[in-house]
């Protein structure tokens, strides 16, 4: 997600799933849509029996998806950049791009600063020691000072970017494409991907053609393209290529990234990663004591006269309204509205370092709520020895699973392990009521379909009894900086189980002077009279009652924008960033399909995402979000940690050199300690290329406690290509190990066609495919310890999310 | 909606001259006809349709293991009514396909199985299409299991009686979808009249010929006069390969030595008495099954005391 904020603004698919009947050419890379995604992935199907549209899947397997679409070509795990390398080169060398909308939409015109250099790998600002970017080279040359523009053209002022509409400035962003990826030859992208490049031209030339008006063509993808070291490259890259086509913010285009279930996207919109607040805010830095500071480090700076920068033009209304929202009375004018409150940390508390915390007796506690640490993260052994290392351990879910049980596993004696695991039944989903947030975006109420069974709790009544507790301990006991616990609002009716209607509405937020819900973000204060959970939700829960709790069918426009089913942030937007649908002057690109259209006073069609009565005549940029108001082909600043323009590098354990440059892999990836040594440098061990996944059959571990599901989709198996089994005298059935430099596991081999041997260079890789879904816990599954794939994994993540390397590392296989 | 809506009226039974439960038929109306339409283009093979229908008609769990591919069992079981079926296969020019298909109960126009079988009312025609039978009236003797050239019905050895999909006729019968095409994501398996069916299925050919796939075609073989589970197949130049027989026939005797011929395939299994029944009739009658309802009712009328 954050390679999409770092493009177009926001973290989120585009699009949404409707839309998909919209599209002209799917490009599906990193994602099994028809196996994990089969509702919303029918209105691809609709796309293709209505307009004709055209399915393209790439992936190291032939899959549930590869079965139904037109095309399937077979990748190497883990090679996608090299892959959209090869199509941003194709479509420049080709004049495919959309001339019009890359002049207008995205930052092409924009000038980088000289200091700014890429060699050998490595872009300028590397520092070795501490594997980080000094990111300040990563820029656009500014103006120094006031200058007048053109006649009747705006002028510039300090600060601003410099551009050259022409896009032949050496520096320009355009040209600085240009001889990036000059590298990235079909010749290259076959070496490096195993793509033939006669395969690949088809696909470049097929998929490109969508860069002209009448055309629209979407990305879809998944954790396929996220969980690697260089994901949010890989991410970026597909962007860039859909930028360069013109396909963002019309309908049936987008980079529809296609989120897990049932609610990862509400979750990361409401800050479970560690490094943001609800909103998407930015968490404040060590040592930020001012409302001031906070601003000046996080929100974006308007970078160009034409730009709306909304985001940061209010982040300071969001910040003060979410402190009212948690700290209501004791946030004040006076007090920096309670910044001081705000969590700051110290270094990069992706949740990985929890377990690194741990290993190093560092972390004491740790709770498991919707999450299982033991088969959910990488190196699952190494998981496992820091749950050992804590001194207790809470697990709050429906059913046990391999955490809240781990220290009875397989191999462990319970009498070596100190920690104290408390497990805490939870209600299921099914249980209870409250809203999902789709992979579109749509946020959707949901109402309980059974009741609780037993002594199950909700997780919010669990939450509450905790704050009740910790507030009792300060209250009898003290400490040190009690306020932010004892000053959180609990305004609630129940206080020991808050209704989450409840915890909805101060979600959406409220105008404390009248104590009416707020119906819109433009409505936010930073003077403290608006409390609001998460400004994207505002809208969600109004006057008018629970806008997710929607129901309406009529599609006036017949793109199937739904305005009144449900509730989609923001703002009930359904096609993000649609301003860009339409040219300069607000004509629609295609008139079949407007996202957004100027009717001479406002914009009509999708909720405009841009001011509804600013004319096409006042030139404000379509991307609202970004301080450039176009699209980000090159992400300046520290926007990513790991380069400005994506850049193929290897796996953190792969079979081959990288063949673009001597640094073989993403050089800022955070190495723990001591996982050095657990990674396989070479294939002399470990020759095989495996990736992981899930099937249509279960829904992560949960289901191995659903009989009927365990009997559609029996057992932990490895898939295992043709070729690769005769060499190692595998036959179908058999019971194999597959053992990676961390661990080893024993499944059932299903030998297919559905794998093939890939030919890269003078080397032929084999890949080999292990889903996710069997664990040791689960009372109707056959599941054990060695079933987990995590004990398989390596202890790496992204080179700027640290989303770990799941789908791309090296095995052997043996017969069992 | 009245029964006469849903078609619920029974067309014929299984060794049984006439149904008789026409006569209350309101005959103004045409009968309606309805057919399921699996659409194998948009079939992703997600099992949605095999797990509600264990669901909806409470089928026992069975263990299973992975016996090849992704297919959760080897077969169609007492207890399995609806399959998804998978086969790779490498096509001329090298490119893959993953063959997936629904396999369950066809309910042919004219069922093999109610043909074929000796005791009276255990296989039932509704006017509808749907063929249901009935375990009270099943005599286990598994003359439906030969007489299916689908290889569909299967034998339970603990209840000694046959199962199959009943198209859902509790469901159907209120009103509703069958439970597979209720629990279909992407609208692969469709629900509607046979006339509906027929007209989306032979749209759909045409959309797939346009797509390149030139042998696309509507299943809806003539050999058991037509489905009531029909198919879009969009490769029918590899219908094998899809676990489909190209030309498949009703087991229907024309004269009683072809019906002892087919019989005999019947083997061991096959139960004399039942035999018997069916010889008795064809001899009594000189029809070869039970006469369509409009002539029932034609006769019913002419002995009725009219004035």
């Amino acid at each position: 997600m954050a390679s999409l904020a770092a493009t177009f603004g926001r973290g989120a698919m585009t699009n949404h799933w409707v839309d998909f009947k919209n599209t002209d050419v799917f490009l599906v890379l990193g994602a099994n849509p028809a196996e994990n995604h089969p509702c919303g992935w029918k209105w691809a199907f609709v796309a293709r029996d209505t307009r004709k549209a055209r399915i393209i899947h790439i992936d190291p397997r032939f899959t549930r998806t590869s079965a139904t679409a037109d095309k399937w070509v077979a990748i190497r795990a883990g090679t996608d950049t090299a892959f959209f390398g090869g199509m941003i080169k194709y479509i420049l060398d080709n004049e495919l791009y959309h001339d019009e909308y890359v002049k207008l939409h995205t930052n092409a015109s924009f000038i980088v600063a000289e200091g700014f250099s890429f060699s050998d790998g490595l872009f300028s600002g590397y520092d070795e020691a501490t594997r980080k970017y000094d990111t300040a080279s990563w820029d656009y040359e500014r103006e120094t000072g006031p200058t007048s523009g053109d006649e009747g053209g705006p002028t510039q002022s300090e600060g601003f970017a410099m551009r050259d509409p022409t896009l032949e400035h050496p520096r320009s962003v355009f040209q600085l494409l240009k001889q990036h990826y000059a590298r990235y030859t079909p010749e290259v992208v076959e070496e490096v991907t195993g793509i033939p490049r006669d395969q690949f031209l088809e696909i470049a030339q097929e998929f490109g053609a969508t860069g002209v008006p009448e055309k629209v063509g979407n990305i879809v993808y998944a954790v396929g393209l996220t969980h690697h070291t260089q994901g949010s490259q890989m991410i970026r890259a597909a962007a860039i290529v859909q930028l360069l086509l013109g396909n963002m913010g019309r309908p049936g285009g987008g980079m529809n990234a296609e989120r897990g279930h049932a609610n990862i996207q509400g979750n990361t919109d409401n800050a479970q990663s560690w490094d943001i607040l609800p909103g998407y805010l930015a968490i404040p830095k060590p040592g930020t004591t001012t409302i001031d500071e906070y601003i000046d480090t996080s929100a974006l700076t308007q970078l160009d006269p034409d730009a709306v920068n909304y985001f940061g033009t209010n982040y300071r209304k969001f910040l003060v309204s979410l402190a009212k929202a948690w700290y209501g009375d004791a946030a004040t004018a006076s007090n920096e509205f309670a910044f001081d409150y705000f969590p700051k940390p110290d270094k990069n508390w992706s949740w990985m370092t929890f377990y690194d915390e741990a290993l190093a007796g560092r972390l004491h506690g740790l709770f498991n709520s919707g999450m299982s640490s033991v088969n959910i993260g990488p190196d699952s052994n190494r998981v496992i020895r820091a749950l050992s290392n804590l001194k207790w351990l809470v697990v709050m879910d429906p059913f046990p699973t391999a955490s809240s049980e781990f220290w009875h596993g397989d191999g462990i004696d319970p009498a070596s392990v100190d920690t104290e695991v408390f497990f805490l039944p939870t209600t299921h989903w099914i249980e209870k009521s409250g809203a999902f947030v789709n992979s579109g975006r749509w946020t959707q109420w949901k109402h309980a379909a059974l009741p609780a069974e037993g002594e199950l709790k909700d997780d919010v009544y669990i939450l509450a009894q905790l704050l009740h507790r910790l507030r009792r301990l300060y209250q009898e006991e003290g400490g040190p900086f009690p306020d932010p616990i004892m000053d959180l609002t609990w305004p609630y009716s129940n206080p020991d189980n808050p209704p989450l209607e409840e915890v909805s509405k101060e979600i959406n937020g409220v105008d404390l002077t009248t104590g009416r819900q707020l119906a819109t973000f433009n409505d936010a204060k930073d003077d403290g009279t608006t409390s609001i959970g998460n400004w994207l939700y505002t809208g969600s829960w109004t006057e008018e009652g629970n806008q997710m709790d929607r129901r309406g069918t009529d599609d006036p426009t017949g793109l199937g924008f739904y305005h009144n089913w449900t509730w989609s942030w923001p703002a009930n937007r359904r096609v993000m960033y649609n301003r860009a649908s339409a040219d300069a002057q607000g004509r629609p690109w295609d008139p079949t399909r407007p996202g957004i259209t100027w009717n001479g006073t406002r914009w009509v069609g999708d909720v405009p995402d841009f001011t509804p009565d600013s004319s096409p005549q006042e030139r404000k940029g379509a991307f609202i979000m970004t301080g450039e108001g176009v699209g980000r082909l090159f992400a300046p600043g520290s926007l990513m940690g790991d380069g400005p323009i994506p850049e193929h590098y290897e796996p953190v354990e792969s079979p081959v050199q990288n063949v673009l440059s001597p640094t073989r892999h993403v050089p800022t990836t955070i190495l723990y300690e001591g996982v050095a040594a657990s990674f396989a440098e070479d294939d002399s061990e470990f020759p095989y290329v495996a990736t992981t996944y899930r099937v249509t059959e279960h829904e992560h571990f949960v289901t191995q406690y659903v009989p009927y599901l365990v009997e559609a989709m029996p057992d932990f198996f490895i898939e295992l290509p043709r070729e690769l089994a005769a060499e190692k005298g595998i036959n179908d059935l058999d019971q194999v190990r597959v053992l990676s430099k961390r661990g080893q596991v024993q499944g059932v081999a299903l030998v297919t066609k559905r794998m093939r041997p890939l030919r890269l260079g003078n080397k032929v890789v084999y890949q080999v495919g292990i889903p996710v879904h069997w664990h040791p816990t689960g009372g109707h599954g056959k599941g054990n310890t060695a079933q987990m794939v995590n004990l398989l994994t390596p202890y790496v993540g992204d080179g700027t999310t640290v989303t770990p390397e799941f789908k791309a590392f090296l095995v052997n296989v043996e017969s069992a | 909606m009245t029964t006469t809506d849903l078609g619920l009226t029974i067309r014929r039974q299984s060794a049984t001259p006439a149904s008789g439960t026409n006569i209350r038929r309101d005959h103004s109306t045409p009968a309606l006809e309805i057919s399921k339409l699996v659409d194998i283009d948009l079939c992703i093979g997600c099992k949605a349709c095999e797990v509600a229908c264990k669901e909806w008609n409470d089928l026992q769990v069975e263990e299973t293991h992975l016996f090849s591919g992704y297919q959760s069992h080897p077969d169609l079981t007492p207890h399995t009514w609806d399959l998804m079926r998978f086969n790779e296969v490498e096509l001329a020019g090298g490119a893959l396909a993953w063959l997936i298909r629904k396999d369950s109960c066809l309910h042919c126009e004219e069922p093999g199985c109610l043909l074929a079988c000796p005791a009276p009312g255990a296989v039932i025609q509704y006017e509808n299409g749907i063929v249901d039978f009935n375990q009270d009236a099943c005599i286990g003797c598994q003359y439906c299991v030969s007489g299916c050239p689908f290889d569909i019905p299967r034998f339970d050895t603990v209840t000694k009686k046959v199962y199959k999909c009943t198209l859902c006729i509790d469901r159907v019968s209120t009103g509703l979808e069958p439970a597979c095409v209720k629990a279909c994501p992407t609208g692969a398996i469709r629900f509607g009249t046979k006339e509906d069916m027929l007209a989306y299925g032979l749209e759909k050919v045409e959309k797939l010929k346009a797509r390149g796939f030139s042998e696309a075609m509507l299943y809806d073989p003539v050999g058991v006069g037509g489905l009531h589970m029909m198919y879009v197949v969009p490769r029918g130049e590899i219908l094998e390969q899809y676990g489909l027989p190209v030309d498949p026939t009703v087991t229907a005797p024309t004269s009683f030595p072809s019906l002892i011929g087919a019989l005999r395939k019947v083997g061991a299994t096959a139960s004399w008495a039942g035999l018997l029944a069916a010889a008795v009739y064809f001899l009594k009658t000189g029809k070869r099954y039970p006469p369509p309802e409009e002539e029932a009712v034609a006769a019913a009328y002419e002995k009725a005391p009219h004035g």
